[in-house]
């Protein structure tokens, strides 16, 4: 039926454009859903999701408990749902689309579904109906070497998917965790408290299994499934591999209490996931009884700056390490204080005696200024930063620093000529000089020294 | 009471014992050792307010030479927006590694404050520097009783440095006002070492002290009388080039009370 036709039949009817992209954003969503379920979602474009339930359906009492509460739920968003349960992925997306109930077991199931099943286009598919075939199991009591010769090789693969003869397996729409745990409410959790006393029962249950593994967790996330469909995600990380609940709720009670967003759990979460997501080995050790060790006030640290980190967000937490550059900007490297090793190369001693040549503080970006030079070297007298002159009663300079040779051009790619000078008052400041060759030399600030 | 004792004596015993169990860092300058009492309290609350919004780096750049005299890591917040970034080579250029070093930028004083009081808390914490600029109604009298008394229980020394703030009441141990002051010029006018005019309008258990003039010997990490690092104090007998030194006195003339004098507060 054409839209046409459609339109003349119900004149009210609402046809809007086809979004595919949409469509997939919804189905994404759908995935994350299902995320309760299993960690093991895969999108299938077609309008499917595949999920891998392996070890995962005693938790709602079985596969078909679990099918129902999906479909249940699913329903709830108001959607139709067809489930279909198989070994594969590719038999439970035919069942889906083709079966018709009514069939004991699974092996008959399929074998009764029609050829259509394999996905093989409609030429193949009128072919082997011409040729009698109107089933799998008529296809799967043929010998294979005939079908491979008349309707290819492919035919033959899908047919060993679909029957389970060979091994096949879904490839999740996000990287499973190492370790996930699940909890199903029967009632909505209505208060973020409650929630978080389940979570740290779940953070119990990743020690347990963390210890038998001889690992601990490095970032965790917890998932706050909503009774209207809303996934909440909250994640946190740590500086050294722990396995400690007690540590791992009280990180993701810190980061939910710092959310612009509040967590808000409307009618209630109905399920809670907590994955680890990362995990370093960690081997059980001995309490120390006695005055602290180095290595617990290390431990003290890390714990410390994971949060700091969960509080205020982990790039606002930092470390530094050397690096080799004479470009100001680029003599350190800032790293989140989460991901720093801890066995860093040291700093390099200053070698030269006398007062500091690099400033205290750096500002993030040079600021021009307005600069009176003096002859007959053209060192700075006095400048203007901020509306505040400063008359220069020492200096220093210029150390000329070069860009790095293998520098872009505007990136750091001028040479500059720094002074330290000190005001009447005592201040001292960082300048440098951009000199160009066709115009007058630019000053700017760059830093200040204690 | 359990001994029948004037409770009175037992508190002032109490006060007694809690000043004895103080850990002191000194200083390296006598002077400054002599009026703190042996150096500075470690695991104590400790204020450096900058004179003007421009000693805003010698108030920061004091915190820094503290916490070089001081041990374990040392936890950096400021805010976000505050002028300058604390600059890894330009701390060891003052002698202080830059790998104990955890910076953190708070984005309003409120978090700077809880963040400062997450780290005091923290026994492996051994510096807390918390640089806050401007009047904040959130640093009052009970916040930084709450600091003073986190410090105590976890052994870190918390410095909170104050630019363009009044002072008012607060738990610290000591408070101290800096000022840049102009250094002994190197040859060629070059600015010398780090100098700073140091004052201690507050400390426990004694009349404010200094004006004093030091800097800062990097090489042995320490506070020195001005002109002391280079050995030829004045050799010359005058002050290179005449330079005003805004209020400053010489260093000689410590004034404040004999250093073993002991007050019980």
């Amino acid at each position: 039926m054409t839209l046409s036709d459609a339109r003349a039949r119900v004149p009210e009817l609402a046809a809007p454009p086809h979004d595919p992209a949409a469509d997939l954003r919804w189905l994404g969503a759908l995935a994350d859903f299902c995320g309760r379920y299993t960690p093991m979602v895969a999108l299938d474009p077609e309008g499917a999701l595949l999920l891998d339930i392996t070890g995962c359906a005693h938790l709602l009492g079985g596969e078909r408990a679990l099918a129902r509460d999906a479909v249940a739920r699913l329903a709830g968003l108001g959607l139709g749902v067809r489930p279909g349960l198989a070994g594969t992925p590719e038999a439970a997306r035919a069942l889906a689309r083709f079966g018709h109930g009514g069939a004991r077991g699974e092996a008959e199931a399929i074998a009764r579904l029609p050829v259509a099943a394999l996905g093989l286009g409609p030429e193949a598919e009128t072919a082997l109906i011409r040729a009698g075939l109107r089933s799998i199991g008529d296809l799967a009591a043929r010998p294979t070497a005939p079908v491979t010769a008349r309707f290819g090789a492919e035919a033959t693969a899908r047919l060993d998917r679909l029957l389970g003869r060979e091994e096949s397996r879904i490839t999740p729409r996000r990287p499973p965790p190492p370790l996930s745990f699940v909890r199903s409410f029967a009632e909505p959790i209505g208060r973020v408290a409650d929630a978080l006393a389940a979570l740290s029962g779940l953070a119990g249950e990743a020690e347990r299994a963390l210890e038998t593994r001889g690992l601990g967790g490095r970032r965790f996330e917890a998932r706050f499934y909503r009774g209207d469909g809303r996934i909440r995600r909250v994640a946190v990380a740590t500086g050294l591999p722990t396995r400690d609940p007690e540590l791992v709720s009280r990180l993701i009670a810190a980061r939910i209490e710092a959310l612009a967003d509040p967590l808000d759990p409307g009618f209630g979460f109905d399920a809670l996931r907590l994955d680890v997501a990362a995990t370093d080995p960690l081997l059980p050790e001995q309490i120390a009884a006695g005055p602290p060790e180095p290595g617990s006030r290390e431990r003290a640290v890390a714990e410390l700056v994971g949060q700091l980190s969960a509080r205020f967000g982990a790039a606002r937490v930092r470390r530094f390490l050397p690096r080799d550059s004479h470009v100001p900007e680029r003599a350190a490297l800032s790293l989140p204080a989460l991901e720093a090793e801890a066995a860093a190369p040291p700093w390099p001693a200053p070698a030269e005696p006398g007062p500091p040549a690099r400033p205290f503080a750096l500002l993030a970006r040079p600021e021009p200024v307005a600069v009176v030079t003096e002859p007959p070297d053209g060192a700075p007298a006095r400048f203007l930063w901020r509306g505040a002159t400063h008359d220069l009663a020492r200096r220093e300079g210029p150390e000329r620093i070069a860009a790095e040779w293998w520098a872009a051009p505007g990136d750091l790619a001028e040479t500059r000529d720094y002074y330290r000078v000190e005001d009447s008052r005592g201040r001292r400041f960082w300048l440098y000089r951009l000199a160009a060759a066709d115009r007058a030399p630019r000053w700017f600030l760059h830093g200040f020294f204690a | 009471m359990s001994d029948g004792a004037d409770p009175l004596a037992a508190a002032r015993r109490a006060v007694w014992i809690d000043t004895e169990a103080e850990q002191r860092v000194p200083l390296g300058a006598p002077l400054l050792d002599g009026a703190l009492g042996g150096g500075l309290a470690r695991g104590r609350l400790h204020e450096i307010f900058a004179c003007e919004a421009a000693d805003a780096t010698a108030a920061s750049g004091f915190a820094a030479m503290l916490a070089t005299r001081l041990p374990g890591a040392i936890l950096w917040l400021r805010r976000a927006g505050a002028r300058g970034v604390p600059y890894p080579p330009g701390l060891a250029a003052l002698g202080l590694d830059p790998a104990r070093l955890i910076l953190a930028t708070l984005p309003d004083p409120t978090a700077l404050l809880r963040a400062a009081a997450d780290a005091a808390r923290c026994p492996g914490v051994g510096v807390v520097v918390a640089v806050a600029r401007g009047e904040s109604r959130a640093l009052d009298l009970a916040a930084s009783r709450r600091l003073a008394l986190a410090a105590e229980r976890s052994g870190a020394t918390v410095l909170l440095v104050r630019i363009e703030a009044r002072e008012c009441p607060s738990a610290a141990r000591t408070r101290w006002r800096v000022a840049a002051a102009p250094s002994l010029p190197l040859a060629g006018r070059a600015p010398g070492a780090p100098a700073l005019r140091l004052e201690l309008p507050r400390r426990r258990g004694g009349p404010p002290a200094g004006p004093w003039l030091m800097e800062w010997d990097r090489a042995e990490r320490c506070l020195r009388p001005f002109g002391e690092t280079r050995g030829d104090t004045f050799a010359d007998g005058v002050l290179p080039d005449g330079a005003a030194l805004p209020g400053a006195v010489p260093a000689a003339s410590l004034r404040g009370p004999d250093p073993g004098e002991r007050r019980i507060a």
